[in-house]
C-alpha cells in the first residue's frame, strides 16, 4: 500500500510542533555556550544632541567589564540597510532616544544592571522634531536647527528619506486628465487619515549569542551569530561591513524564533552586530537578550502615517480621478523606510480603477527610534486612508458603500494603477457578494438601524475591500535572485536547504508540503535544515508574503529536478512508493556520494518594471480580500468593541488550511489591536509606555469570533497555485472597523488607534468647540466657556 | 542564600538560591528547565506560567522563597515518557501553537482551566486564558484546541 501523501491542501502536523508543545523547542535565551558572558547596551537619554562627556562611576571595578564604543569597530560604523546613514554605535551625535552608545559585557547579568546605572553621559541638547508635521515645518521654514537629517549626502533632500510620484499613465497626460476630471466632477471629496505607530510585540524579545574567532596572529578571522531572526543573510551583510570581513567569514544561524511579524527583519542587524563586537573585544561568547522594556523602547515599530485623498467622482458613483499623498514617519535613520513607502504608494489606489491618478509619497525623518518592518509594510497605512475615504465618498454622493465599490472594482483584464495587466482571474464582485452574505451584512444594517434608536449600545457593520502584492516589489525578486537547494540525507530522505525561516507562520511545514507533493512522497519523509548560512543558500529574506509563493515554487522546481535525476538514474516509476524512492536515493548516493539539486529564481517572462517611472508589473501576484467587521459602541463607556469578524480572501490554492486560518486569524487580531487598542505614547521621541502593562494588545477575552473564508483561484506563480498570505490580514481590519463604527454612530473617525478617550472627546465636542474632557477639568472656567460658545 | 525545597514535576528538589531570586530564573538557570519562558517580566503575558499547588501563577512574580514546600508543575511535567498529554496533542493538531513561545504557559493555563471546568463554555475559556498573551494565533485555534481537549477529557460530561 502506498502511504498517504500529506501534500498541498492537506493539514499535516507542523514540523517543529511537537517540540513546541513539549516545551522542548530551544529559543535563543534557552541556549548557553561555555564561558559565555552577557551583554548590555548603554543608550541615549535625549532625543537629539552631541555627546559632551562620558563618566564611568568609580563604585564599579571596570576592569571586570568589557566596554565597546564606536572606536572599537574594525570596519564601518554602520548598520547595513539601503543607505549607510545608521550608525552601529553613536560616536558623537545623538539622533533619537534610546540610541546605542556603548556596549558592556560581564560574566554576570546582575552585575551589568549595576554598571549601566554607574555610567552618566553629558550632552549638548539640540532641538528635535517628533512628528511628520514638525519635520515638514522645519523644511518649509528652512529652520536649520531642525533639519535633523541632511539628505544631500544620500541623494535625498533635507528631513526626507525618500519620495515617489506614481502616475496611472504618462505623467503629463495624467496631469491634464486630472485637471479635466476635477473640472467635470459632480463631487470633489477630500479627506485626511492617520495611523499611529504599532509595536510588533512578539512574545520573545530580540536576542542573539555571538562568537568571534581569531587566527594565530590574533586577528579577527570570523564571527558567528545565532539568534532570533527572520533574515539570516541580512545579518551576514551587516557583519561584513562592521567587521570588514568577507561574506563566508560571517556565519549566521537562526534558532527557534518566538514571533517576529517584521520586528526581526531589520533589527537583528543591530543587535547581532553589537553582540559580535562584544564577543570580539571580550574574548568570550556573548549573549545579548533584551528585556521587554528595552525591546519596546529601542527596536522598530510600524511607521506612523498620514494619507490625504482628493477625489473626483460622478453623481453615479464613478471614480474619475484621485490625487493621493502619503507621508510616513521614518524615525531617525532611513533603514527600510524607502521600501515601506514603496508598498504604501503602490497599494494606495486599492482594488479600483482610477482613470487618472497621481500618488505622491514621502518618508520623513524624526527624532524617534527608526521605524521598521511590520506585517503589511506600508500597505495597512495607505489602505486605511483609502477604504475610509471610499465610505466617505459613498456618504457624500448618497449611494451605499457597496454600490460605490461595485462600480469601480478592478477585474480580470483591467490594468492596475501601475499599468500592470491583471492576467489571472480577479473577481472582487464575487468576493464582495460572498463576504457580505457570510456576515449577514444587509440584514444587520437594517436591524441595527432600528435597534440603535432606543439602545445605549450602538451597533454597526462595515467592510473593507483590498489587495496585497506577493513578493518583492517590481524588480526586487530579480535582484534577490533567490537560490534553493535540495539534498539527499545519507538515509535517502530529501532535505530542503533555504535561508527562509520559521517563526510561527509555518515555513517549515509548507515548504516540506511543496516538496512532498512534487516528489510524490509522504510529508513525514521530507525534512528541512536549520537556517545556517554556512550550509544553506540565500533564498531571500522571510518577508513580503514571498515564502509560500516564491520560495515554495523554487522548492517545487528543485523537487521536480531531483525526481527527474532519480528517475533517469534508477528508472523510478511514475507512481513510485516511498520505499522505491528511498532505494533509488541510496543507490544514487552509493554511486555518486551526494545529490544536491540547486535552482534559482527565474523571473516570469513578460514581467517588466520601470523603477524611474514607477510603472509596470509591481508584483508577480496579488491576494484579494473583503473583510467585514461588526462593532458595538457603548455610549456610556465610550468603548468600541468588535463583536464579529468575517475575513474572506482569495489567496490562490490554500496550502495548509489549518495554518492558513491561523495566519488570517492572527493577522486580524493584530489589525483589531491596531484599530482599537494599541497606542504608542511618545514623550520627546521616547516610547513612554514601553511595557505590556500599559501598551495594550488584545487578550483572549477581547476578540470576537473571527470567521475565515477562502476562495481558491490557483495562480501560475506559486507551487500548485498558492499565493502569499502573511501580510494580507493586517490590511483590512482597521478600515473595516472604523467604517462599522461610523455605521453604528454616524460619526466619522479617521485616525487610529481609536481609544475610548478619543471617542469621548469627539462625542462631547460635537457642536461644542470647548467640550470634551475640558468640561471635566476643575481648572476650566465654565462661565467663560459658555460665553465663548454663545459668542 | 537560602535552601528552598519543593516538589517539581513529581520529583523532590532542593536548591540553594538567593531568597528573592525569581522562581522563573530558578527553574531556567538553576534547574535548566527552559520550557518556562520569559515574555515581559511583569506578570502580564503568562509565558512564564507554571502550576503551583494546582494554581496557575506567573513564575516571574514569585520569589524563590515562596515556592518552599509547594508542588510545582512546569511544561516539562505535562507529558509522560515522551507521550504527549491530550492537551498537547490537541494544540499540535489544531494549530494552537504557532511560534510556540506562549505555548508552554498556554498549555498549563488550559490544564488548570479543564481541572476547574471539564466542559468549559467559550466565556470560561476566554476568561481562563485571559492572562496568557498570544500574538500569533488570534486565539481562535487555541480555543479550538481547548475545546477538543475538553471533549477528550475523561472527566468531561461527569
Amino acid at each position: 500500500m502506498e502511504e498517504l501523501i500529506d501534500g498541498i491542501g492537506a493539514s499535516p502536523l507542523r514540523k517543529e510542533g511537537r517540540a513546541k508543545v513539549l516545551g522542548a523547542a530551544r529559543y535563543i535565551d534557552d541556549l548557553s555556550l561555555p564561558d559565555m558572558w552577557h551583554g548590555a547596551t548603554v543608550r541615549s537619554t535625549i532625543a537629539r544632541g552631541r555627546i559632551r562627556n562620558l563618566h564611568f562611576g568609580n563604585e564599579i571595578d571596570w576592569s571586570e567589564y568589557t566596554v565597546v564604543s564606536a572606536r572599537d569597530i574594525p570596519g564601518l560604523n554602520t548598520v547595513a540597510h539601503l543607505t549607510n546613514d545608521h550608525p552601529c554605535l553613536a560616536s558623537e551625535y545623538i539622533n533619537h532616544p534610546d540610541e546605542p552608545i556603548l556596549l558592556l559585557a560581564h560574566p554576570s547579568k546582575t552585575a551589568l544592571h549595576h554598571a549601566l546605572k554607574a555610567i552618566t553621559i553629558e550632552y549638548d541638547e539640540y532641538p528635535g522634531v517628533f512628528t511628520i508635521e514638525e519635520s515638514e515645518q522645519a523644511v518649509a521654514a528652512q529652520d536649520a536647527e531642525r533639519i535633523i537629517w541632511d539628505g544631500s549626502q544620500w541623494n535625498a533632500t533635507a528631513n526626507c528619506f525618500k519620495t515617489y510620484t506614481m502616475y496611472s499613465g504618462e505623467g503629463e497626460e495624467v496631469e491634464a486628465g486630472l485637471s479635466r476630471a476635477f473640472e467635470e466632477a459632480d463631487y470633489i471629496v477630500e479627506g485626511e487619515y492617520s495611523t499611529g505607530a504599532q509595536e510588533q510585540l512578539y512574545i520573545e524579545n530580540n536576542g542573539v549569542i555571538a562568537e568571534c574567532f581569531r587566527d594565530e596572529n590574533g586577528d579577527v578571522e570570523s564571527v558567528c551569530v545565532q539568534g532570533s531572526m527572520q533574515c539570516p543573510y541580512y545579518l551576514v551583510h551587516a557583519l561584513e561591513l562592521v567587521f570588514n570581513l568577507p561574506e563566508e567569514k560571517c556565519r549566521v544561524i537562526q534558532v527557534e524564533t518566538g514571533g517576529a511579524f517584521g520586528g526581526k527583519e531589520d533589527f537583528p542587524s543591530v543587535i547581532g552586530s553589537h553582540a559580535a563586537l562584544l564577543a570580539m573585544k571580550s574574548g568570550h561568547p556573548v549573549k545579548l537578550v533584551y528585556d521587554r522594556a528595552e525591546d519596546m523602547a529601542a527596536t522598530t515599530k510600524r511607521h506612523p502615517s498620514r494619507t490625504r485623498l482628493r477625489t473626483a467622482v460622478s453623481r453615479e458613483g464613478k471614480l474619475l480621478g484621485a490625487e493621493i499623498s502619503v507621508a510616513i514617519d521614518g524615525g531617525a535613520y532611513s533603514t527600510l523606510s524607502p521600501v515601506v513607502l514603496s508598498r504604501a504608494t503602490i497599494h494606495a489606489p486599492g482594488p479600483y480603477h482610477w482613470p487618472f491618478l497621481r500618488v505622491k509619497s514621502k518618508a520623513m525623518a524624526t527624532n524617534v527610534p527608526p521605524h521598521g518592518a511590520f506585517r503589511g509594510f506600508g500597505a495597512p497605512q495607505s489602505l486605511f486612508g483609502l477604504e475610509r475615504h471610499m465610505d466617505k465618498i459613498a456618504k457624500t454622493i448618497g449611494i451605499s458603500p457597496e454600490e460605490l465599490r461595485r462600480k469601480n472594482f478592478l477585474a480580470t483584464g483591467d490594468y492596475t494603477a501601475t499599468g500592470q495587466p491583471l492576467v489571472e482571474e480577479v473577481d472582487m464582485q464575487k468576493l464582495l457578494t460572498r463576504a457580505l452574505r457570510e456576515a449577514s451584512y444587509h440584514e444587520k444594517i437594517a436591524r441595527y438601524a432600528e435597534e440603535n434608536k432606543t439602545s445605549p449600545i450602538k451597533r454597526g457593520v462595515g467592510f473593507a475591500a483590498f489587495m496585497h502584492g506577493t513578493g518583492f516589489t517590481g524588480s526586487g525578486e530579480r535582484r534577490l535572485n533567490s537560490q534553493v537547494h535540495l539534498e539527499l540525507l545519507p538515509d535517502g530522505r530529501p532535505q530542503i536547504l533555504v535561508s527562509s525561516t520559521e517563526f510561527g507562520q509555518g515555513t517549515n511545514t509548507i515548504l516540506c508540503q511543496a516538496a512532498a507533493s512534487a516528489l510524490h512522497l509522504p510529508y513525514d519523509l521530507v525534512t528541512i535544515a536549520q537556517p545556517d548560512t554556512s550550509r544553506v543558500p540565500n533564498s531571500g529574506p522571510t518577508v513580503a508574503s514571498r515564502t509560500a509563493m516564491i520560495v515554495g515554487k523554487l522548492v517545487q522546481r528543485a523537487s521536480e529536478q531531483m525526481l527527474h535525476t532519480l528517475s533517469s538514474f534508477a528508472a523510478l516509476p511514475e507512481n513510485h512508493t516511498s520505499q522505491q524512492f528511498l532505494e533509488a536515493a541510496r543507490r544514487y548516493l552509493a554511486e555518486h556520494g551526494t545529490l544536491r539539486e540547486s535552482v534559482r529564481y527565474e523571473p516570469p517572462t513578460k514581467i517588466y518594471w520601470d523603477d524611474e517611472l514607477y510603472r509596470g508589473d509591481a508584483y508577480p501576484g496579488y491576494a484579494w480580500a473583503v473583510y467585514v467587521a461588526e462593532v458595538a459602541v457603548d455610549t456610556r463607556t465610550y468603548s468600541a468593541t468588535v463583536t464579529r469578524f468575517d475575513a474572506l480572501q482569495e489567496v490562490g490554492r490554500v496550502m495548509h488550511p489549518v495554518l492558513a486560518k491561523g495566519q488570517i486569524e492572527g493577522g486580524v487580531a493584530q489589525g483589531i489591536g491596531y484599530a482599537l487598542y494599541e497606542k504608542c505614547v511618545w514623550k520627546n521621541g521616547h516610547m513612554a509606555n514601553n511595557q505590556m502593562t500599559n501598551y495594550i494588545m488584545p487578550t483572549s477575552a477581547d476578540l470576537p469570533p473571527i470567521h475565515v473564508h477562502f476562495e481558491e483561484v490557483p495562480s501560475i506563480h506559486g507551487p500548485n497555485g498558492a499565493k502569499g498570505i502573511g501580510e494580507l490580514p493586517m490590511d483590512g481590519p482597521a478600515p473595516a472597523i472604523l467604517n462599522a463604527i461610523e455605521n453604528a454612530t454616524g460619526i466619522s473617525f479617521n485616525a487610529i488607534p481609536l481609544l475610548p478617550e478619543d471617542i469621548f472627546e469627539r462625542v462631547h465636542s460635537l457642536g461644542h468647540p470647548h467640550g470634551g474632557s475640558r468640561e471635566l477639568d476643575p481648572n476650566t472656567d465654565r462661565d467663560t466657556r459658555v460665553e465663548e460658545t454663545i459668542a | 542564600m537560602s535552601k528552598v525545597q519543593f516538589l517539581l514535576n513529581g520529583q523532590q528538589q532542593s536548591v540553594e538560591v538567593p531568597p528573592m531570586k525569581r522562581l522563573l530564573d530558578v527553574l531556567r538557570e538553576d534547574l535548566r528547565l527552559t520550557g518556562t519562558k520569559e515574555g515581559c517580566g511583569e506578570g502580564e503575558c503568562g509565558a512564564c506560567a507554571v502550576l503551583m499547588n494546582g494554581e496557575l501563577v506567573n513564575s516571574c512574580l514569585i520569589p524563590a522563597l515562596q515556592a518552599e514546600g509547594t508542588r510545582l508543575c512546569t511544561i516539562e511535567g505535562v507529558s509522560t515518557d515522551g507521550h504527549l498529554h491530550p492537551i498537547q496533542q490537541c494544540f499540535l493538531e489544531r494549530g494552537g501553537a504557532q511560534c510556540g513561545i506562549c505555548t508552554p504557559g498556554m498549555i498549563l493555563a488550559t490544564h488548570q482551566l479543564l481541572d476547574k471546568y471539564p466542559n468549559p463554555t467559550m466565556e470560561q475559556i476566554q476568561e481562563g486564558l485571559g492572562g496568557n498573551l498570544c500574538r500569533c494565533t488570534g486565539y481562535m485555534r487555541i480555543f479550538e484546541s481547548v475545546q477538543e481537549a475538553a471533549a477528550l477529557n475523561p472527566l468531561a460530561g461527569k
